[in-house]
């Protein structure tokens, strides 16, 4: 049995510091989605709503906030909350009714609005939440965890500061193109060395802003896709949402420690490894079927590791990949032909949602000014708080 | 005034201070910070556990700093922020615990693989008195320390 639902439309509100309630975002997006798809909210029979964060946890609810802003059509609903990888939670719920012959055309929405600066815990004495003690006893920010990656490419890969500056140019580059990017503007390796050092070894723009956003998408059976007319849509392959196994042993926001290794042995894969390991192998498509990746570039340095953790290179090689040029536009596999989150900045929920709109667009031939040639084959992958990440595989 | 633990439970002072683990009595996994209810090891259904005192030495498994005032609820230290350093320790017990630097060592002073051991200093002051916690301080060897 096929496992593969139709992607109909995307749509997206521009990413920035718009200052609106975060559902003006998503229906924004969701209406552009549906006209996009060609289809008519009262034919939606499922939302799903990717949670809005406040402080690390949901917040604001989100599937029925959109479907009441879209005016009550009678959809039933849900919402996902899985920090980073919301989005793709929310388009594994859709698929699932999907594929269960329980829903035929579901709306997937993302959308929030964030405060500027370091995302901070909530307020409070809360010493039973991790989240909030790391702040009090060590000032351990997310860009701090960035950063210990990074300097561990540094001591054991030998990468440079250099190597990281890089991403950030050719990301910068790519997003000059995309009209829902927050920065548009081409950056050098100087200016980015030249900026503020925030935990070494990364710099201010080495590290994503956060931003308001929104992103949509129309997810049907390919029954109803055919039923439409529409013969070849773009469709999802496969969506990892795994969680860790047992032992942990790569330190992760919020934790103070990993899981010790010393009585059961540590895996085969990295937990980031068997996030888009799963995907691959649930739909029978390895990384070297893959013609464009839209990862999750929190940090420079972490474009960098998920390079190797999505299976473009081994370990280790992902400098020789940024310095020759083979995930740039034109090159090999072209990584964050949307600009990535260095040219958006990170709206939590709509973010994993946003990597799928790009595909879409890449695999339809669509994405102007920043088109992979050829692309038939697309991955996602992103990782956040409390053991969640996540991988989509896309194909025409 | 007094000199306190910032948080109760999770290390010991004195002369040869020490983070404290729990320790499962049925497969013997250890897990920091304590762990109460149920062993985390999936294969196991321990629900008793040790408290242990980790490893004081360690080997670095990477290291940044915290150049800017990180947000509430942090509580800084003086009116203007002083970067402080931060490690991951990968400890015999094969866990990764992170801390603080000590006082007075910065990235300068660290690299992936090199020892530190557990010390415990002041982390902020409160109408207490002063607040402390664990940190991990390079290990110099003696003749690098004659040089200095």
């Amino acid at each position: 049995m096929s496992h593969d639902v139709a992607v109909l439309g995307a749509g997206m509100h521009p990413w920035g510091k718009w200052g609106r309630p975060f559902a003006t975002y998503g229906v924004a997006a969701a209406r552009q989605a549906l006209a996009d798809a060609g289809v008519d909210w009262a034919d939606v029979d499922l939302v799903v709503g990717g949670e809005t964060v406040r402080n690390g946890y949901a917040g604001y609810v989100a599937g029925a906030t959109f479907a009441q802003a879209l005016g009550w059509n009678g959809a039933r609903v849900a919402t996902s909350y899985a920090a980073c990888a919301t989005g793709a939670q929310a388009i594994d719920t859709a698929r699932a009714r999907i594929l269960a012959g329980l829903c035929d055309v579901a709306l997937v929405v993302g959308a929030d609005t964030t405060p500027k600066g370091f995302l901070a815990p909530n307020a409070g004495e809360r010493y039973d939440d991790p989240d909030w003690l790391r702040f009090r006893l060590l000032g351990m920010t997310n860009p701090a965890y960035f950063a210990l990656y990074a300097r561990r490419r540094m001591d054991l890969y030998g990468a440079t500061p250099e190597d990281f500056a890089k991403v950030k140019v050719k990301n910068a580059q790519a997003g000059l193109a995309n009209p829902n990017a927050r920065y548009r503007k081409a950056v050098t390796v100087e200016e980015v060395l030249g900026s503020a050092v925030v935990a070494d070894p990364l710099h201010l723009l080495d590290i994503c802003a956060t931003s308001d956003g929104g992103a949509a998408l129309v997810l049907t059976s390919m029954d109803y896709a055919r039923s439409r007319g529409i013969a070849s849509p773009v469709r999802v392959r496969a969506v990892s949402t795994v969680t860790p196994t047992f032992p942990q042993t790569v330190i992760e926001m919020p934790n103070f420690a990993t899981d010790s290794s010393g009585t059961v042995p540590a895996g085969e894969r990295t937990f980031k490894e068997s996030i888009a390991h799963a995907a691959y192998e649930e739909a029978g498509i390895g990384p070297e079927d893959v013609d464009v990746a839209e990862v999750y570039d929190l940090s420079t340095a972490l474009e960098l590791d998920w390079y190797e953790d999505i299976g473009l290179c081994k370990r280790g090689e992902a400098e020789r990949l940024i310095r020759s040029g083979e995930t740039a536009l034109g090159g090999r596999v072209p990584v964050n032909p949307s600009g990535g989150l260095a040219s958006f900045g990170e709206a939590v929920p709509a973010q994993a949602l946003a990597q799928v709109c790009e595909l879409t667009w890449q695999l339809r031939g669509q994405a102007e000014g920043r088109q992979v040639e050829d692309a038939s084959v697309g991955v996602t992958a992103n990782q956040g708080l409390f053991g969640h990440g996540s991988s989509v595989l896309l194909s025409t | 005034m007094t000199t306190t633990p910032a948080i109760d439970g999770w290390f010991t002072s004195g002369d040869l201070p020490a983070l404290l683990g729990s320790r499962c009595g049925l497969c013997a996994t250890v897990f920091f910070p304590r762990l109460d209810g149920f062993c985390r090891n999936p294969a196991c259904s321990g629900e008793e556990f040790e408290t242990v005192e980790l490893s004081r030495r360690g080997t670095v498994w990477s290291y940044t700093d915290a150049q800017y005032q990180p947000p509430p609820p942090y509580i800084p230290r003086s009116e203007n922020h002083e970067p402080f350093a931060i490690a991951a320790v990968e400890l015999a017990e094969g866990l990764v615990v992170l801390g603080q630097v000590a006082d007075g060592y910065g990235v300068a002073d660290l690299r992936v693989g090199a020892e530190v051991e557990l010390v415990v200093e002041p982390l902020y002051t409160d109408e207490t008195g002063d607040r402390t916690i664990w940190r991990w301080k390079p290990v110099v060897e003696l003749g690098a320390e004659a040089d200095q």
